[in-house]
C-alpha cells in the first residue's frame, strides 16, 4: 500500500513548495482530535524525519509518520475545485464514517 | 468533505479550528480581498476569474443593488443612483468633498457626513462601502468554504480619525470583523517581504486612477514606522488618459467632440496608455459619430512628452516628504510601486532616476496593497505562531493639541509622530478657586485654535480650590493602532477625571491637510506675532487681576499718591491690550511690575510680620 498524490495535486503542491521557496515535500498525518475521533495533517515538510515512511508521487515526496500510517494507508490526496473554493481532498479507503463536514473521521 | 489547504510544518489547524482571515484594499476606483493560502498570499477572484471589483454601487428602484460591474455599466445611463468613488465621501462633510458640483449626485448635508439621495433612499458613504465590502466578504467566504473570522482593510496613510472610523463602521454593516486598518503603503511593504529585508527606509510610490500618494517607511527590527506622507488627491492614471485624449483631439483636429465621441475617444486613450506599457507605439483608430476616421500612431515617446508634467507633478510631494522625514534620495534604500498607473514606463524610470536606483515592480500593483493586508490578517488571526510578529507603526497626518488661555494651540503630539501613541502633558487653573475646566482638542499646525479643526470638547469638573497655578491637570491623548484618538484630563491632586473618545463629527480633506500644512509655513511669520500678542495679552491680564485682588486686600498699604499711579498703570496697560503690538504689552506690562514693586514687598512684609506675630523665635522651622 502506499500514500499517493493525483497528477493533479502534485502539480499543485508543486507549483505551492515553488512559491513558497522551501520544502522538501509533503507531509500527510492524522491527529487525534476533532469532533468525529480524528483529523488529517497536511503541512509543507521542511525535512525528513528518520522514522518518517517516504512515497513518491509525480515526483513529489510524501512524508508520513508510522504512527499515522495505519490510519492513512491507501489515500490518494487530490486536489479539487467546488466554486470559488479550492484545496486538497483525502481519498482515504479507511475512513469508517466522518463527522458533516468531513474534517475529522473515524476507522 | 471539507477541502483543505497545506499548513506550515507543525501547524495543521484542528478541525473547525481554520482560522479564515483577508485582507481588503477597499479602493476610490477598485477593490480586492486576499487571503493566504497554502502559506502563500493570493487574491481571490469572482465566479468570471475577475480579482478586481469596480469600487460602484447601483441603486435600483426595485430596491435591489447591483455592485462591481453590472454597476459599472450602467455609469452613463443612471448617473444619480449610481455611486463612484464612495471613498472619497467617508467621513466628510459636504464641504469637504471637492468638485461636489461636478458630481452627478444629489448631495444633502447631514449631521457628521454628506449624504446621496438615490432612488432607494437616502444613503451615506458608509452604506455604500458596505456594500462593496458585503461583496468582497461573499467572495471570501465562497472562496474559503467558511465563516471569516476578520479582516485587514486598508486606508491611505493619511485617512483622519473620521475616516478611518467611518471605514470600520462600513466593515460592520458589512459584518466583518475589522481585526485592524492598515496604511496602505505598509501594506505594500510588507506585501514585498520588505519586513524579512535587511532594515532601512523605503519610499512607497502610489499611483492609482485617481489618487498619488508617496509615503516614506522606516523599518528597524522588523518593525515598520510611517515617517512622513503626501500626495496629491486629483492626480492619477485618469489623467494620463485625459493628456493622450487631448493629444488626439489635436492631432485629428477634431474641435467640439460630442459627449459620445468623448467616451469613446476616452477608452480609446485609455487602450493607447495601457499598449504602451508594453509596446514602443499604438496604432489609435476610432470612428466617431460624424462618420470621421481617427487613424493616429502614438509612439512611447511623444506619450512621455505630453505626460511630462503629470509625471512631475508626482515628484514634487515625493520630495516634501524626503523633506518632512528630514532625509535624502540616498537614504532611501528601496522603492516600491503601487497602482496601476506605475506601469508606465515614463513613471517607472522618471522614479528610478529620481531614487537613483531601480524600483520594484515585480509585484502585480494593482493587488500589492491587498496581498500585504493578506499577510498581515494572517498573523492577527493567529494562523502563524512565529515569534516575529509585526508591529506596524503609523503617522498622524496633523498635530493633535489643546486650546489654551487666549485662544492659542498648544501641540501635544506633532505631526508626523507614530502611532500607536500616548503623550501627557500638565496644565494648571488660571485663576484662584477655579474649580471647573474645559478642554478644546483641536488638529492642525497653525497657532491659533481658529485657523485649526476643532475635533472635541470635554470638562473637568470637582477640581478643589486652589490658588490660580496650584492645580496639576494631567491631560493624556492617546491614539490608538488605528489612529483613533482619546484625551483624558486627570487632576493631580485628587484624582478627578474626565476623558472624552475623538469621533469627529467629520473630519479633514486631504487637499485641506495639504492647505493647513502650506498654510502653516506661508503664515509661520504672523503665527508667530499672533502667538507673541496672545501670549502677552494673556500675561497682562493675569498681572492686571493679581493687582486688583492685591489692592482689594492691602490697599491700605499705600498713600493715595501712590494707589493712583497704580491705578493708572492698570488703565494704561489696559488700553494697550486692546492693541496689536505685542511689544508695547510688554512694556505696559513691565511698567506695572515696576510700579507695584514697593507695593509687593510692603505686602511681603506685612505677611511676615503677620506670620511672626505672638511665637518666639526657637517656635519658628526654618
Amino acid at each position: 500500500m502506499a500514500v499517493t498524490l493525483t497528477e493533479k495535486a502534485a502539480k499543485h503542491v508543486t507549483n505551492f513548495i515553488a512559491k513558497r521557496g522551501k520544502g522538501v515535500g509533503v507531509r500527510l498525518g492524522v491527529k487525534t482530535s476533532g469532533c468525529s475521533g480524528m483529523s488529517y495533517k497536511l503541512e509543507f515538510a521542511d525535512e525528513a524525519n528518520p522514522e518518517d515512511i517516504v512515497f513518491e508521487s509525480h515526483g513529489v515526496k510524501v512524508l508520513v509518520d508510522p504512527k499515522s500510517l495505519p490510519y492513512i494507508d491507501g489515500t490518494e490526496l487530490d486536489f479539487a475545485r467546488e466554486g470559488l473554493n479550492e484545496g486538497f481532498r483525502f481519498n482515504n479507503p479507511n475512513v469508517k464514517d466522518a463527522c458533516g463536514c468531513g474534517e475529522s473521521f473515524n476507522v | 468533505m471539507a477541502l483543505l489547504q497545506l499548513s506550515e510544518p507543525g501547524q495543521s489547524a484542528a478541525p473547525h479550528q481554520h482560522r479564515l482571515a483577508v485582507g481588503i484594499d477597499l479602493g476610490t476606483t477598485n477593490s480586492l480581498v486576499a487571503t493566504v493560502r497554502n502559506s502563500i498570499a493570493v487574491v481571490l477572484s469572482d465566479e468570471h476569474g475577475r480579482s478586481l471589483l469596480p469600487s460602484i454601487v447601483r441603486y435600483k428602484a426595485d430596491g435591489s443593488i447591483d455592485v462591481g460591474s453590472p454597476a459599472q455599466g450602467a455609469q452613463a445611463l443612471d448617473p444619480r443612483n449610481t455611486i463612484v468613488s464612495a471613498k472619497r465621501f467617508m467621513g466628510r462633510g459636504l464641504k469637504d468633498v471637492a468638485h461636489i458640483e461636478s458630481m452627478p449626485y444629489d448631495f444633502l448635508d447631514a449631521e457628521g457626513m454628506v449624504r446621496l439621495r438615490t432612488v432607494a433612499g437616502v444613503k451615506s458613504p458608509v452604506e455604500v462601502s458596505a456594500e462593496i465590502l458585503k461583496v468582497l466578504r461573499a467572495r471570501a467566504e465562497a472562496s474559503l468554504g467558511g465563516e471569516l473570522v476578520g479582516a485587514v482593510i486598508t486606508v491611505p496613510a493619511y485617512f483622519d480619525d473620521a475616516q478611518r472610523q467611518a471605514t470600520k463602521d462600513a466593515a460592520r454593516l458589512a459584518g466583518i470583523n475589522v481585526l485592524r486598518l492598515l496604511n496602505e503603503p505598509t501594506a505594500a511593504a510588507i506585501a514585498y517581504g520588505l519586513d524579512n529585508a535587511s532594515e532601512g527606509v523605503y519610499a512607497v510610490y502610489d499611483l492609482g486612477g485617481g489618487t498619488f500618494d508617496i509615503s516614506i517607511l522606516k523599518l528597524s527590527r522588523g518593525v515598520f514606522e510611517v515617517l512622513a506622507t503626501n500626495g496629491d488627491a486629483a492626480l492619477g492614471g485618469d489623467d494620463f488618459d485625459q493628456r493622450v485624449y487631448c493629444w488626439i483631439l489635436d492631432n485629428a483636429r477634431i474641435g467640439f467632440p460630442s459627449i459620445e465621441d468623448t467616451r469613446r475617444l476616452l477608452l480609446k486613450a485609455r487602450e493607447a496608455k495601457e499598449m504602451l506599457t508594453s509596446h514602443d507605439e499604438t496604432p489609435i483608430n476610432a470612428v466617431l459619430g460624424s462618420g470621421e476616421q481617427v487613424n493616429l500612431t502614438l509612439g512611447i515617446d511623444a506619450f512621455a512628452e505630453i505626460t511630462k508634467t503629470l509625471v512631475s507633478k508626482t515628484l514634487a510631494p515625493t520630495r516634501k516628504a524626503l523633506r518632512d522625514a528630514g532625509l535624502t534620495v540616498d537614504d532611501i534604500k528601496g522603492v516600491v510601486m503601487v497602482g496601476g498607473a506605475t506601469r508606465m514606463p515614463q513613471i517607472q524610470h522618471a522614479v528610478g532616476e529620481f531614487f537613483k536606483q531601480e524600483p520594484l515592480t515585480n509585484l502585480d500593483p494593482d493587488k500589492v496593497v491587498a496581498l500585504g493586508a493578506a499577510m498581515q490578517a494572517n498573523v492577527l488571526a493567529g494562523n502563524r505562531t512565529f515569534s516575529d510578529e509585526w508591529l506596524l507603526l503609523d503617522v498622524i497626518p496633523l498635530s493633535l493639541g489643546l486650546e489654551t488661555m487666549g485662544g492659542l494651540t498648544e501641540k501635544v503630539i506633532p505631526r508626523n509622530a507614530t502611532i500607536p501613541i500616548a503623550k501627557a502633558q500638565d496644565f494648571t487653573t488660571f485663576k484662584d478657586g477655579q474649580t471647573a475646566m474645559s478642554f478644546h482638542v483641536v488638529q492642525g499646525e497653525r497657532e491659533l485654535v481658529a485657523d485649526c479643526r476643532s475635533l472635541a470638547r470635554f470638562e473637568l469638573r470637582g477640581i478643589p480650590p486652589m490658588v490660580a497655578g496650584a492645580a496639576r491637570i494631567r491631560v493624556t491623548f492617546q491614539v490608538d493602532a488605528d489612529g483613533l484618538l482619546s484625551v483624558s484630563a486627570r487632576e493631580m491632586n485628587s484624582g478627578v477625571e474626565a476623558s472624552i473618545t475623538v469621533k469627529p463629527s467629520y473630519g479633514l480633506s486631504d487637499d485641506e491637510i495639504a492647505g493647513m500644512l502650506s498654510d502653516s509655513m506661508q503664515h509661520a511669520g504672523d503665527d508667530m506675532q499672533a502667538r507673541s500678542l496672545r501670549e502677552q495679552q494673556v500675561e497682562a491680564k493675569r498681572l492686571i487681576e493679581a493687582t486688583e485682588a492685591a489692592l482689594e486686600e492691602d490697599g491700605m498699604l499705600l498713600a493715595a499718591g501712590e494707589r493712583a499711579a497704580i491705578d493708572e498703570e492698570i488703565a494704561a496697560l489696559r488700553k494697550r491690550i486692546e492693541g496689536s503690538d505685542h511689544r508695547a504689552i510688554k512694556v505696559g506690562i513691565d511698567s506695572l511690575n515696576a510700579a507695584t514693586q514697593d507695593f509687593a514687598a510692603r505686602r511681603m512684609d506685612k505677611s511676615i510680620k503677620r506670620a511672626l506675630t505672638g511665637h518666639k523665635v526657637i517656635e519658628l522651622k526654618i
